[in-house]
C-alpha cells in the first residue's frame, strides 16, 4: 500500500517509454519488502516520500526543495549536492536528500559486478534512487542523509577503488564520446585522454580553485557525440590533416545499392534509391568532391572535415592517417552574458601518449594561468574571453595566431596597437606637434 | 532552522550548520564548529584565516574569491584544506561566521 496518493503521478505510468514512476514505485516495493534483510541506514520509504513529494509539486507547480545545501566530505570542496525537503514533517524521508556525484568510467562502459557493487553500497546507505548518468558524465547517487556521506565515500574508496565527481568551482568531472573503443571515425584516444587528464588534474577536481566552474569534454571527431563544443569550456574535437581514404570499390557497392547509405539510419522511410551525387556531392559544404565515370575524388586541400561524406558512405570513405585534434574553448550556457559554443583556439595538434599529452597539458595550464588571475568571480572563461578579447586567450595558451581562429575579421576599426609595435610609442609632446600645426 | 547551545551561549543555524546571522558570531562558536569541521585544536593560522574571512566580508558584504584568500593570508589551497579539511566554503566561512556559499555548488 503505498504511502502517498498520487493521481497525478500515476498518469505517467501509461504509454511507451519506460516510466520513471513505476520504476520508483518497484524500489519502494522492494525496501518495503526487503528480501535481502539490508539495515537500512535512511528511511526504508525515502523513495515514497520522494514520491509524495513530487506529486505535491504536481499540485502546486512548485518546487518544494529549500535553497541550496552545503555539504561534503572532509579533503574535498565538492563531489556532493546538498538539499533539504521544505516539508519535512509530511516527507521525513526526503528531510535530508543529498546527490552524491561518482566519477564514471571514460565512456562509461561497465561490469555487471561493478555495478552490483555500487547498487549494494547505494540500496544499504542511500535511497535506491539514481541517474545513469548526470549531463555532465557523473554516476549520480539521488537522495541520502549528512552522516552517511562519509561513509560512502569510505566504502567507495577503500571497496570500490571509486572517486567522487566534481561540484562547484572547479573543474567538473571530464566527459568522452566512446572513441576508439568501438568507433571508425575516432581520430584520437578519446577515453585514455579523458582518463589522463581526469587524473593529472585530481586536485583542480576535488577542491575549488577557480573562478568558476570549468569543464574538459573530448569528440573522436567533428560529430560531437559528446557534444564537446557546446558543453565544455576545453572542448577537443578529432580530425585529420592528410587525405580522406576512398575505397572506389566501396563507392561502388554505395552506387550500385549493395551497401545502405548512412549504415541504413533512414532505412525506416523510402527515400529513392541513394544518389551520390545529390546526396554527397551536392552536400559538400565546401563542394570540393566529384563524382566522374564511376570514380569519387576528392579535393583535400578545400576539405574542412565536415564529416558528412564518410558519414554517409562508412564503408568507402575513412578518415586520414595523420591524425590530431582541433582545441576549442568557451563554450557555456546563458548566464550572465549569453549562451556560446566554443570557439576554435587551435586548429591542429597531435593527441601524443607518449609525452603524457603534454602539448595539450601546457594548453590547458595556460589558459587557467591567465583566467585564474583574471577571471572575475562566477565569469565563465568564455565570458573573460569576451571581456579581454581573444587575443589574451592566444596569448597566454602559448600557441600561434592563425587565420582560422576567426570565422571573418571585424568589421569594426576599433583595433588596438601595442606601444612596442607602433614607431616613436606612445609617449609624444603637443609642444612638438604645435611646431607644425598652429592652433 | 535550529538553536544550538554551547557554553551558555545560543546560536541559530540552519541545516547545513552556518549561522544565520552573521552578527550572531562569538569566538565560542569557533570551539562548538571545530569537531564538526575535523578540526582538533584552533591555531593562529586557523586564527588568521578567519579574522581575514570576516573583515573581508565586513568590508565587502561578500566572501572573497578563493585567490584572494590565498593571495592575502599566504596559505596556499593545500595548506587551506590541511587548516580546514572540508575546505575555505564549508569550513572556513562557517567558522568565521559568514553566510552559506550559495549557486551551483
Amino acid at each position: 500500500m503505498a504511502k502517498h496518493k498520487t493521481p497525478l503521478l500515476d498518469q505517467l505510468e501509461s504509454g511507451p517509454w519506460p516510466s520513471f514512476v513505476s520504476d520508483i514505485k518497484q524500489e519502494c516495493e522492494n525496501r518495503a519488502k526487503n528480501e535481502k534483510g539490508v539495515e537500512f541506514q535512511i528511511p526504508a520509504d525515502c523513495p515514497e516520500d520522494l514520491l509524495g513529494v513530487l506529486e505535491l509539486s504536481y499540485v502546486d507547480g512548485e518546487t518544494h526543495w529549500k535553497h541550496g545545501g552545503i555539504v561534503g566530505v572532509f579533503g574535498y570542496g565538492g563531489g556532493v549536492i546538498g538539499r533539504y525537503c521544505d516539508q519535512p514533517e509530511m516527507f521525513p524521508g526526503v528531510a535530508h536528500f543529498h546527490t552524491i556525484r561518482v566519477n564514471q568510467p571514460s565512456g562509461k562502459y561497465y561490469t555487471t559486478e561493478f555495478l552490483r557493487q555500487l547498487c549494494d553500497l547505494w540500496e544499504f546507505r542511500g535511497s535506491g534512487l539514481t541517474n545513469m548518468h548526470g549531463a555532465t558524465g557523473d554516476i549520480v547517487f539521488i537522495g541520502t542523509t549528512t552522516p552517511q556521506l562519509e561513509e560512502i565515500f569510505y566504502e567507495l574508496t577503500h571497496n570500490l577503488n571509486t572517486d567522487l565527481g566534481g561540484s562547484g568551482s572547479n573543474l567538473r568531472t571530464p566527459a568522452t564520446c566512446l572513441g576508439m573503443s568501438r568507433c571508425e571515425y575516432a581520430c584520437y584516444d578519446t577515453q585514455a585522454l579523458c582518463f589522463n587528464l581526469t587524473n593529472e588534474y585530481q586536485d583542480e577536481l576535488h577542491r575549488p580553485a577557480f573562478p568558476y566552474k570549468f569543464k574538459f569534454k573530448f569528440d573522436g571527431c567533428p560529430n560531437g557525440c559528446v557534444a564537446s563544443i557546446a558543453r565544455s569550456d576545453f572542448s577537443v574535437i578529432g580530425t585529420w590533416r592528410d587525405e580522406i581514404r576512398i575505397d572506389q570499390e566501396a563507392v561502388a557497392g554505395y552506387v550500385g545499392g549493395e551497401l545502405a547509405p548512412n549504415a541504413g539510419a533512414h532505412a525506416g522511410r523510402d527515400w529513392g534509391k541513394f544518389d551520390i551525387q545529390k546526396e554527397v556531392i551536392d552536400l559538400c559544404p565546401s563542394e570540393c568532391m566529384s563524382y566522374e565515370d564511376g570514380k569519387l575524388s576528392i579535393d583535400n586541400k578545400e576539405c574542412v572535415r565536415c564529416m558528412h561524406c564518410i558519414n554517409t558512405m562508412p564503408r568507402a570513405l575513412r578518415i586520414g592517417n595523420d591524425r590530431g585534434a582541433s582545441i576549442f574553448v568557451g563554450a557555456k550556457a546563458p548566464i550572465l552574458d549569453g549562451a556560446q559554443m566554443g570557439s576554435l583556439l587551435v586548429p591542429f595538434v597531435k593527441v601524443d601518449a607518449g609525452n603524457d599529452y603534454q602539448e595539450i597539458k601546457d594548453i590547458v595550464e595556460g589558459i587557467w594561468d591567465l583566467w585564474m588571475e583574471e577571471g572575475k568571480n562566477r565569469e565563465r572563461l568564455g565570458e573573460t574571453m569576451k571581456r579581454m578579447g581573444f587575443q589574451k586567450i592566444i596569448e597566454s595558451a602559448g600557441v600561434p595566431v592563425d587565420v582560422r581562429q576567426v570565422q571573418e575579421p571585424r568589421t569594426n576599426p576599433y583595433i588596438f596597437w601595442k606601444a612596442e609595435d607602433v614607431e616613436g610609442g606612445w609617449d609624444r609632446d603637443i609642444a612638438e606637434y604645435r611646431k607644425r600645426h598652429q592652433q | 532552522m535550529a538553536t544550538v547551545e554551547f557554553n551558555g551561549k545560543s546560536f541559530e543555524v540552519d541545516e547545513d550548520g552556518f549561522l544565520l546571522s552573521f552578527d550572531g558570531w562569538n569566538p565560542e562558536w569557533v570551539e562548538f564548529v571545530k569537531e564538526q569541521e575535523g578540526i582538533a585544536e584552533i591555531t593562529d593560522d586557523h586564527q588568521k584565516v578567519i579574522e581575514f574571512l570576516q573583515d573581508y566580508y565586513k568590508k565587502n558584504g561578500i566572501a572573497p574569491m578563493v585567490r584572494i584568500l590565498s593571495k592575502v593570508t599566504g596559505f596556499k589551497l593545500k595548506q587551506i584544506y590541511e587548516l580546514f579539511p572540508s575546505g575555505p566554503g564549508k569550513g572556513a566561512c562557517k567558522m568565521a561566521g559568514l553566510p552559506k556559499p550559495t549557486g551551483c555548488v
